[in-house]
């Protein structure tokens, strides 16, 4: 079964409404709590990632089975010029401007990897992002 | 419905009901329909916290309680007290004579739960240090976040400390008291006044593992009003000694915001009010929130003085319980409530025996136990959400769209309940506008004009 959300850009406000959409639909399916949990922080960091980076906003497809949650987040902002370290935690591009709102503090990517039982970055400067988280259930 | 094994407090009374859903719009869980005019309530999505009593305009909604009566069975009976009680009454009247017009109407002991803010805070302190990986703690203080909790965040209750409410924890005290002075255990009946319908429900729901310590709870508002009225009716002289033992300022304060947060250790937040306190867990539950400690949420605004059984204005309650406690802190001055080496046996008897179990949770929203099931109920609810209109105007019977589509593939409703989609299906020549009526009629009840003649040219 498959699902889309639109994530805006800019709005940190708004950061936590596409996974909030996302967890109450696993909620009705009956997933396992720990897997909803643990989806829920993986999807929440991607989503925080393109209100703070891309421009242009970004979409949410989940595509959910028996088996797995897979969850695609796809922007079109600047891209991740190097994926390796950019894993690496307190590693963060983000503007002074993101961060003196409590954001950008380089534990995005390493705390959706956490969070994960897959996660696929594809990227590349001027590219785009796309994220791709998978859990098992 | 499943989950049957929770009991609810909150009753609809039937005559009384002109069937307006006022209830429907304010229900904070989605769990109230209209069925023949009346609210019907989900069991299983209702936390008791007591929103629809509030909104109700006949006062068609009341909150079940024991007989008074009821005390008269036992030799004992034992009023618990929360602060709030006496914050419904003028500071000018003293609290010996409330004391006193409770023992006349036939209790035989007083006692202040407020006593027990000091084990609790002690029990609470240990809890957190010894489990740290639990971090941010969340207080079990209020049984209706309790239940929000177990039904919609289940995720979430690892975080909650899983300890006895507050007037449990008074009942086992006083109950030990009792039988350390003789007295038999069946003779003993413990009474919480309560402000809270949450509590009443959670006092009813049976727990199959453990013997009862708290026998009952009268309503606040009954207690109230008999005991204003007397009040009012003649002045007394007071016994020079006093009734109950005084109330420290802690005590006092416990039952309102911010009574648990300020004395815990590290970052806390006290949040009341049942919206704040669902977005707070929703933020929460994506780990939107981090490095808070200890969470205090209570489901109503102003806390337990905000509770749906009080009389008196909530802010005026907390006006007058935040004076009674500066007499109380002017009068004694409080010892370091985080020593453990001056505490008396019955503390460290109670410290050790307020913990429970796990605490289960009681999802509501999943659509079928069985995940297959309910991926198939799911993309059907996918389907009817994109042909509903959106606008959530609750004529179906239902709160919201979302409701709406929830509960036909759960078979608690038609599609055709839509009027929107009513409309449109009689236009196409699809449905008959007489068994429109007739669908109207099963929601809203055949009696909603009461028969007047209606012309609407007039």
């Amino acid at each position: 079964m498959k699902f889309e959300f639109d994530i805006a850009d800019g709005d940190f406000a708004k950061a936590g409404t596409s996974s909030s959409q996302v967890k109450h639909i696993l909620k009705q399916l009956n997933v396992d709590t720990k897997i909803i949990k643990k989806t829920t922080v993986a999807i929440y960091e991607a989503e925080v990632n393109v209100v703070a980076h891309a421009v242009g906003g970004g979409k949410l497809l989940a595509d959910i089975n028996l088996e797995r949650i897979v969850v695609e987040v796809a922007d079109l902002g600047p891209g991740i010029a190097d994926i390796p370290q950019a894993m690496v935690e307190g590693f963060s591009t983000a503007s002074p401007e993101v961060i003196s709102m409590g954001f950008g503090a380089g534990m995005g990517l390493p705390n959706m990897r956490k969070n994960a039982d897959k996660l696929e970055i594809i990227s590349g400067v001027d590219e785009g992002t796309r994220v791709v988280i998978t859990n098992y259930i | 419905m499943s989950n049957n094994a929770i009991h609810h407090a909150l009753r609809v009374d039937y005559e009384k009901c002109r069937g307006c859903c006022n209830c429907m719009s304010v229900c904070p869980t989605d769990a109230i329909r209209i069925r023949n005019g009346k609210p019907l309530i989900f069991q299983h999505r209702c936390i008791d916290c007591g929103k629809c009593y509030r909104a109700c305009p006949e006062s068609a909604i009341r909150v079940e309680q024991d007989d008074f009566n009821e005390i008269f069975k036992y030799t004992r009976r034992v009023a618990l007290l929360p602060s709030i009680l006496k914050g419904q009454f003028p500071e000018t009247i003293p609290k010996q004579r409330i004391y006193s017009e409770l023992l006349e109407m036939g209790f035989t002991d007083v006692f202040e739960v407020g006593m027990m803010w000091r084990v609790f805070h002690l029990a609470t302190a240990r809890y957190i240090k010894n489990n740290q990986d639990k971090k941010p703690f969340i207080s079990s203080f209020c049984p209706a976040v309790l239940r929000l909790i177990q039904t919609r965040f289940p995720s979430l209750l690892d975080h909650v400390i899983p300890m006895r409410a507050p007037v449990d924890i008074a009942a086992l005290f006083y109950r030990r008291q009792l039988l350390a002075q003789g007295v038999p255990d069946d003779e003993i009946g413990t009474f919480y006044v309560t402000p809270c319908a949450a509590k009443v429900s959670a006092v009813k729901t049976p727990n199959p593992h453990e013997r009862t310590i708290l026998n009952g709870v009268i309503n606040m508002d009954y207690i109230y009003n008999r005991v204003w009225k007397r009040i009012r009716g003649e002045e007394k002289d007071m016994p020079p000694e006093p009734l109950a033992e005084t109330l420290c300022e802690k005590g006092v304060l416990w039952f309102l915001t911010a009574g648990e947060s300020e004395y815990a250790r590290g970052r806390s937040l006290a949040i009341d009010g049942i919206a704040n306190v669902i977005e707070f867990l929703e933020n929460m539950e994506n780990e939107e929130i981090s490095d808070i400690d200890f969470l205090e949420l209570r489901s109503c605004d102003q806390s337990c003085a905000g509770g749906v059984l009080t009389s008196c204005n909530r802010f005026l309650t907390v006006e007058r319980l935040r004076n009674r406690a500066e007499r109380s802190r002017k009068a004694t001055c409080l010892k370091d409530p985080d020593r453990w080496d001056d505490i008396d046996d019955d503390t460290e008897y109670l410290v050790d025996h307020i913990m429970l179990g796990k605490i289960n949770p009681k999802p509501a929203l999943t659509l079928d136990e069985d995940m297959g099931r309910a991926m198939v109920k799911m993309e059907k609810l996918q389907k009817i959400l994109a042909i509903l209109p959106g606008v959530d105007c609750g004529l179906c019977g239902s709160p919201n769209c979302q409701a709406l589509a929830e509960d036909v593939v759960n078979g608690d409703a038609s599609l055709r309940q839509c009027i929107f989609l009513q409309k449109k299906r009689v236009a196409g020549d699809k449905t008959k506008i007489t068994e429109a009526g007739k669908i109207l009629d099963a929601v809203w009840g055949k009696n909603i004009f009461d028969g007047r003649a209606i012309d609407l040219e007039e």
